[in-house]
């Protein structure tokens, strides 16, 4: 029996495998296909202080081996997910990572306050690379002291691991990633989306009604491992990764880059199993390598 | 559990007339479970391109050879690769998906309004309406002649089939709405069910909410998971309170009460 348990800044996880935010809900479609406790657990959808209503569609633009949103975090609010996402959740057997999204520092602040004592909650993903809002998001994420400023409001009202979500939009990943360590986050999660754009040349207009999206999918994947690559070198804190892991091969190549858990977002689009899929994959490549814990393959790929 | 994607035989792919296609696929789970107004996601391919499957309407259960099929127009590139498809092939399949139409069982008589490739929900429901013993009329339109497709199995289960066109290249010249209200003066059907572009149905909707006749539609749109996850594809209806909500048309839809669905634009 292969061990798959990770331990993250106190996140302790059955496995490496992770659903990432914005593209699992908070689960319950899902969990008509498998058992959500076959996972390590799951980051849900981007949640704001206030509900919101998303911006109008058209929201999804498909690219090569990869695809746009602009979905622009439609969500109940955080007083709704904590009444009636949660406690359902906590029920499912799998670690519950709430991914929070704010216009300001302070609506963060009070997230992170609000979510603090709800039972069942094992983490907060800090959203400070969300490229489809009007105010906050991905400007958050660009700027190494606005984001490293945001960690330590929510730091500040949490005694749950904190986890910063950077976004990929930026010259250099290492200076964030170091800010936000700097600010007390105990793990780093990348990569957000990468900004794009689809026109449709039979219109001349741009695909989505806001113009601009989030890519993500197989197409990222490269840019993702070698940003995952970098803030290994560059910081402590543990890191999970994404950004186009559709298979177990290819949450190895995280692994192997630094990342210590992995989390699978539009393949799950393509496939409501696919996070299932890579679980299982995992296990069954240790046993053929003969690897006894997952653990040794975090950064094998930085030794010379 | 629901059965998550797999990999459906086709047994069947042919060129109705251009730009019009059946595929049969051997899918006994999804035979055995779909009802009629749900819909597949389909990936032509096995490879990651497309990365998207394509949200198309079931058109055929049939449960005894384990078997269903689908009408589509090709509109772009998956649809195209589809078209290509040959019996033999394999092909990624994620369902049954969406809620179906509801039965309604005191209707005596329904009427089906189909405008172009929106037939292709409403064959099912025919053959499950017929099935109960009603009388079943299908109001068929389209802009001309080489876009009616499929309403000969419609006239094989025993329904009533009238035509319009656009441009007058068969049956009668004008909407189908205009069959619709034509239909309604003669006959008041205890049900209208109907699927097509926005604007048709945003006029069946009209009608019938002003006729007092139960309707329901089912809508169309840009898809990214299928299964109530993305949130790519919401529409605007009215909550039991008349306030404005979202709804996924993947999920709470593709079919929806006529006069719960707000039309903007």
């Amino acid at each position: 029996m292969v061990d798959l348990t990770v331990e993250l800044a106190g996140l302790r996880l059955k496995n490496p495998v992770l659903l990432a935010s914005g593209t699992c809900g908070y689960g319950r479609e899902l969990s008509e296909y498998f058992d959500l406790a076959s996972l390590g657990g799951i980051m849900v959808k981007g949640t704001t202080l206030r509900p919101r209503s998303g911006n109008i569609t058209p929201r999804i633009a498909e690219t090569p081996a990869g695809l746009l949103n602009s979905v622009g975090l439609q969500n109940p609010g955080v007083k709704k997910v904590i009444e009636t996402e949660i406690p359902w959740l906590a029920k499912q057997g799998l670690g519950i990572i709430v991914n929070i999204a704010g216009e300001s520092p302070a609506d963060y602040a009070a997230m992170a306050e609000t979510l603090d004592p709800v039972a069942g909650i094992d983490a907060l993903e800090v959203n400070i690379s969300c490229p489809n809002v009007e105010a906050g998001g991905l400007a958050f994420g660009t700027d190494a002291k606005v984001a490293a400023d945001i960690i330590s409001w929510v730091r500040a009202k949490t005694k749950l691991p904190v986890i910063a979500k950077l976004s990929p939009n930026v010259t250099d990943i290492t200076e964030i990633a170091r800010a936000v360590e700097a600010a007390g986050a105990d793990i780093i999660s990348l990569i957000n989306t990468l900004q794009g754009m689809v026109i449709d040349v039979e219109t001349g207009k741009p695909v989505l009604s806001r113009m601009m999206g989030g890519l993500s999918g197989p197409a990222v994947k490269p840019v993702a491992v070698r940003m995952v690559w970098q803030v290994y070198k560059a910081v402590k804190t543990p890191i999970i990764g994404m950004g186009g892991i559709t298979t177990a091969a290819d949450a190895l190549e995280f692994i192997m880059a630094g990342a210590k858990a992995v989390a699978i977002g539009s393949a799950t689009l393509t496939n409501p199993c696919a996070a299932l899929n890579v679980a299982e994959g995992l296990a069954e490549w240790l046993v053929a390598k003969g690897v006894a814990n997952i653990n040794e393959l975090v950064g094998i790929a930085h030794r010379g | 559990m629901k059965t998550g994607k797999v990999f459906a035989e086709v047994k069947e792919s042919i060129c109705l007339k251009p730009g019009f296609y059946r595929l049969v696929l051997k899918a006994s789970q999804m035979a055995k479970e779909a009802k009629p107004g749900q819909f597949a996601m389909l990936w032509p391919t096995k490879s990651q391109e497309p990365l998207l499957g394509r949200p198309i309407s079931l058109h055929g259960i049939d449960q005894k050879k384990g078997e269903v099929s689908f009408l589509y127009q090709t509109v772009g590139r998956g649809t195209a690769l589809l078209a290509n498809l040959e019996a033999g092939n394999e092909i990624g399949i994620l369902g049954p998906l969406g809620n179906g139409f509801t039965l309604q069982s005191n209707a005596k008589k329904v009427v089906l309004v189909a405008g172009g490739i929106g037939i292709a929900p409403l064959l099912p429901l025919a053959a499950a309406l017929k099935n109960e013993g009603k009388k079943v009329e299908l109001l068929f339109g389209a802009a001309k002649c080489d876009f009616l497709v499929g309403m000969d199995a419609f006239a094989d289960l025993g329904c009533a089939v009238a035509v319009a066109t656009v441009d007058g290249s068969l049956g009668q010249k004008g909407l189908a709405t205009d069959l619709l209200k034509d239909s309604l003066a003669k006959e008041r059907p205890g049900h209208i069910y109907a699927c097509g572009p926005k604007p048709m149905l945003k006029a069946v909707a009209e009608i019938a909410t002003e006729s007092g006749i139960p309707c329901q539609i089912s809508l169309e749109e840009r898809m990214g998971c299928g299964f109530g996850v993305c949130m790519g594809c919401v529409c605007h209806q009215k909550d039991e309170n008349g306030k404005e909500k979202l709804a996924r048309v993947c999920k709470e839809g593709p079919v929806f009460e006529a006069d719960e669905v707000i039309w903007h634009g």
